[in-house]
């Protein structure tokens, strides 16, 4: 029974997508797979030196990072490197940066990064920090848009799943968290052992308001809402008028623990909540949350000392909405919502049901009028319902298959995205007409316009994130790369103008004008400011300390040489630190530290920067080391040697660079 | 160990191109003291080119201000020591005896703070770097950090 409705849910998806495929190759006129003409490909050219219009900040999915495309070229600049080790820059290897990844289950290697999400001034980019979600072992991350590097990183406690996160307020004020996953929660502990069939009875969901700084962008747990045990999903936070508010999707109203593919799509709508958290933000003030024991890490890296620290964290203040009125309401939206996007009037919540054939639109005014009227339908544990109608705009009919989500011009169009029917449709906001749609190639996920879930979109194009590549690139085997599409929405009608490749698998983007963060770039960092706790100032300064059995090799590198890089006295048993420092001030300069053996990666280091790498020797003899990364004609000869004697040797410690370990001249 | 240091010293002064195959830094050893090697063709060459960039005249001080030497020599210690030696002798750059003779204070100035340009347009740089094939890096020096460096090229030069 249960494998025969599988079946037949499985078959409604595949026939939708063929019937996408189809009704795009076939019945609608020539197939636009080969539609970019000269026109689309000048759109899109950029001149070799020449800079694009816009950075695409791309989430990289599994892979753990986020990466930076140009606008229009599709090309990629960078990868950076949030919840996963990354061997290319050293980051969750070398000493300095381990900390960033350390969790309450330790050092997390690993993550899956879904979304970023832009700070906000008045509503709009302004270029300071992009944050991103871990999806499995709830954390977000800030990345600062001057160095493009990840500086803080903060677990979510009571959590599982951290999927509606880290959708930003109007003013960067707070970035959520809501689980996706819920789990037991009882007064006296976060996750204790119970039967996963208890889910009714202990399973809790939360979401989490995490605060920003708004000097630093330093992040702290605000509070924490406890919630009935549904899927959270997506969020948006409320623009102007509605700013007060964040709206997040949920699914599995069902609170189905099992097979939720079919027991979790049975009631023909979830729900939509509104959080009101300026409310929440007041009694969080005035003392009326409680206190929870929790256990959590935050971690922050700072570029003056080139160094990270991880400290845990014990207590988390939550609210019971139950028991404060006005917090928390909860609006039906058809089946299973996923987006849930606030246009930038601030005035419209868009809900897209993955299993809807109509689009809702609620209206901000709406919803405050029934919650004034208390035009309730019910409550759901002890939190009010609000009736559908009250609170509904109106429904966009017959738009797609399968919506996901929807981005906007801020020319009174919503950009709505169709997995099953693989395509991106236009309408209007106000008229709920639908007024183009294009295919896409194939089975989008995320669409984003650039500036589209600000205040102020700049329009202009619309990327589309597709989950299936198939056959639009040379194949390389059973895995493909992944995708994204360009389309021009400058005129009436959407126009695709380029396929290009990305990595991991991105879900959400977000795309901001390049005039926002490309004259604040950091090019390199100060030596004079350099304050890490084994920074070698000058090459006059290098040398090599034995502490019991540790070695400190304080280092120097500049083109083309280390200093030292003649060591000996090394002995088996010693674990060895290089603290490289980077003497050059040059942009683009850096310097990578590889040495054999070494189990951990290499270093690359910054101009003015220091890194360390931990090596322990695993046997006796001479062990080389170089530079990895091209610094000058002489790169090649940048190296040296480590020589590792037994234990119990004599040999003293010393180190060189030119001088006195020349080779010896026979007279 | 200052007799391994002068006979590389003389073997130097016969040895112009080899950029950075003998140079002498060591955690045990001081370099300091070593002989200064033959006067060269190159030190013998006087001009008044001063270079390309922001510096058109550098008036001199004489005595020496000793806190721009000061300024100077830590500059020295931190960005320029690992390629310049005091001496002669050259590792990855030349070393800075004599510099001030060789070259006018504004071209010291302007390769100093203008490296990518010198580089790629003065004759005596781009002839330089065809010697050492390691481009001197921009080392992020202020017009007034350079003038400290050049003090203390100066304090250099009357010392030797």
């Amino acid at each position: 029974m249960k494998n025969n409705t599988l079946k037949i849910w499985i078959g409604i998806i595949l026939t939708g997508t063929l019937a996408g495929f189809l009704s795009f190759a076939g019945c609608k006129g020539k197939p636009q797979s080969a539609g970019t003409d000269a026109d689309a490909a000048s759109k899109v050219y950029v001149s070799p030196g020449k800079h694009d219009e816009f950075y695409n900040i791309v989430s990289g999915g599994f892979s753990g990072q986020m990466t930076v495309y140009g606008i229009p070229s599709g090309r990629l600049f960078r990868i950076i490197p949030v919840f996963s080790v990354d061997p290319t820059s050293g980051y969750g290897y070398s000493e300095e940066t381990k900390p960033m990844l350390n969790t309450s289950h330790g050092f997390v290697p690993w993550d899956d990064l879904h979304h970023p999400a832009l700070s906000l001034t008045n509503g709009e980019h302004d270029g300071r920090w992009a944050f991103g979600n871990a999806n499995n072992t709830p954390r977000i991350g800030r990345i600062d848009m001057k160095t493009f590097r990840t500086v803080d990183i903060i677990e979510i406690p009571n959590s599982s799943g951290n999927h509606s996160s880290p959708f930003i307020t109007e003013n960067s004020e707070y970035v959520v968290a809501g689980t996706r996953f819920s789990y037991p929660m009882d007064d006296a502990e976060s996750n204790p052992d119970v039967s996963i069939k208890t889910y009714k009875q202990n399973f809790k969901g939360t979401v989490s308001f995490v605060k920003v700084d708004p000097q630093s962008g330093n992040m702290s747990l605000g509070f924490q809402l406890l919630l009935p045990g549904f899927n959270f999903d997506l969020a948006r936070a409320g623009k102007k008028g509605s700013h007060d508010w964040v709206f997040f999707s949920c699914y599995n109203s069902e609170q189905a623990n099992t097979l939720l593919e079919v027991n979790a799509s049975q009631k023909d709508k979830d729900f939509i909540m509104a959080v009101n958290w300026k409310k929440c933000e007041e009694l969080v003030a005035a003392g009326k949350a409680m206190k929870k024991k929790v256990k959590y890490a935050h971690n922050t890296y700072d570029e003056i000392t080139h160094t990270a620290k991880s400290e845990m964290l014990t207590e988390v203040n939550v609210l019971d909405p139950k028991q404060f009125e006005g917090l928390v309401y909860f609006m039906p939206c058809p089946k299973s919502p996923h987006g849930c996007d606030v246009d930038p009037t601030g005035k419209f919540i868009i809900g897209s049901g993955k299993l809807a054939a109509i689009i809702p639109v609620f209206s901000f005014d709406k919803i405050q009028k029934a919650i004034a009227e208390k035009t309730y339908e019910g409550t759901f544990e002890g939190i009010p319902v609000l009736k559908y109608d009250a609170v509904l705009h109106g429904e966009v009919k017959k738009p797609g298959l399968g919506p996901l989500h929807t981005e906007f011009d801020g020319k009174g169009f919503a950009y709505t995205s169709f997995f099953v029917s693989s395509e991106i449709v236009k309408w209007n906001i106000e008229k709920l007409e639908v007024v183009d749609r294009v295919p896409t190639y194939y089975s989008i996920g995320h669409l984003c316009v650039p500036g589209g879930p600000t205040t102020k979109p700049h329009g202009k194009y619309v990327i589309a994130y597709n989950k299936i590549t198939k056959d639009r690139y040379l194949p390389t085997g059973p895995e493909l790369t992944q995708s994204a599409q360009l389309y021009s929405i400058e005129g009436d009608k959407m126009k695709l103008l380029l396929d290009f490749p990305t990595t991991g698998e991105p879900h959400y983007a977000e795309a901001i004008p390049a005039s926002l963060i490309a004259p604040k770039s950091t090019k390199i960092f100060k030596l004079e400011e350099n304050k890490h706790p084994y920074v070698t100032m000058g090459e006059g300064k290098a040398k090599v300390e034995r502490k019991g059995n540790e070695v400190h090799v304080y280092m120097t590198s500049i083109r083309s040489h280390f200093t030292p890089d003649n060591i000996e006295g090394v002995k088996m048993g010693d674990v060895v630190y290089f603290h490289v420092t980077n003497l050059e001030q040059d942009w683009d300069v850096p310097h990578g530290f590889a040495i054999k053996g070494a189990a951990n990666a290499e270093l690359l280091i910054m101009p003015g920067e220091t890194q360390t790498l931990k090596w322990v020797p695993d046997r006796v003899g001479v062990h080389p080391m170089y530079c990895t990364d091209f610094c000058s004609a002489l790169h090649q000869e940048m190296q040296g040697y480590v020589r590792v004697s037994p234990a119990n040797s004599n040999v003293p410690l010393s180190f060189s660079t030119g001088g006195s370990n020349q080779p010896e001249v026979k007279q | 160990m200052k007799t391994t240091s002068t006979l590389m010293a003389l073997a130097l002064a016969g040895m112009l191109y080899a950029c950075g195959d003998s140079g002498s830094t060591s955690g045990s050893t001081e370099t300091n003291g070593a002989a200064a090697p033959e006067k060269t063709e190159e030190q013998k060459a006087e001009h008044d080119n001063k270079g390309i960039g922001s510096i058109t005249s550098v008036t001199l001080n004489n005595p020496l201000d000793e806190g721009m030497v000061k300024a100077g020599k830590d500059i020295y210690d931190l960005k320029c020591s690992s390629c310049h030696k005091l001496d002669g002798t050259r590792v990855v750059g030349p070393g800075w005896e004599g510099v001030t003779s060789r070259r006018k204070p504004e071209w010291i100035m302007n390769f100093i703070t203008n490296v990518d340009e010198m580089l790629n347009k003065d004759a005596e740089a781009m002839a330089m770097l065809e010697e050492c094939l390691v481009r001197m890096p921009n080392q992020n020096l202020t017009e007034k950090d350079a003038r400290d460096v050049l003090e203390f090229m100066y304090k250099n030069d009357i010392k030797k």
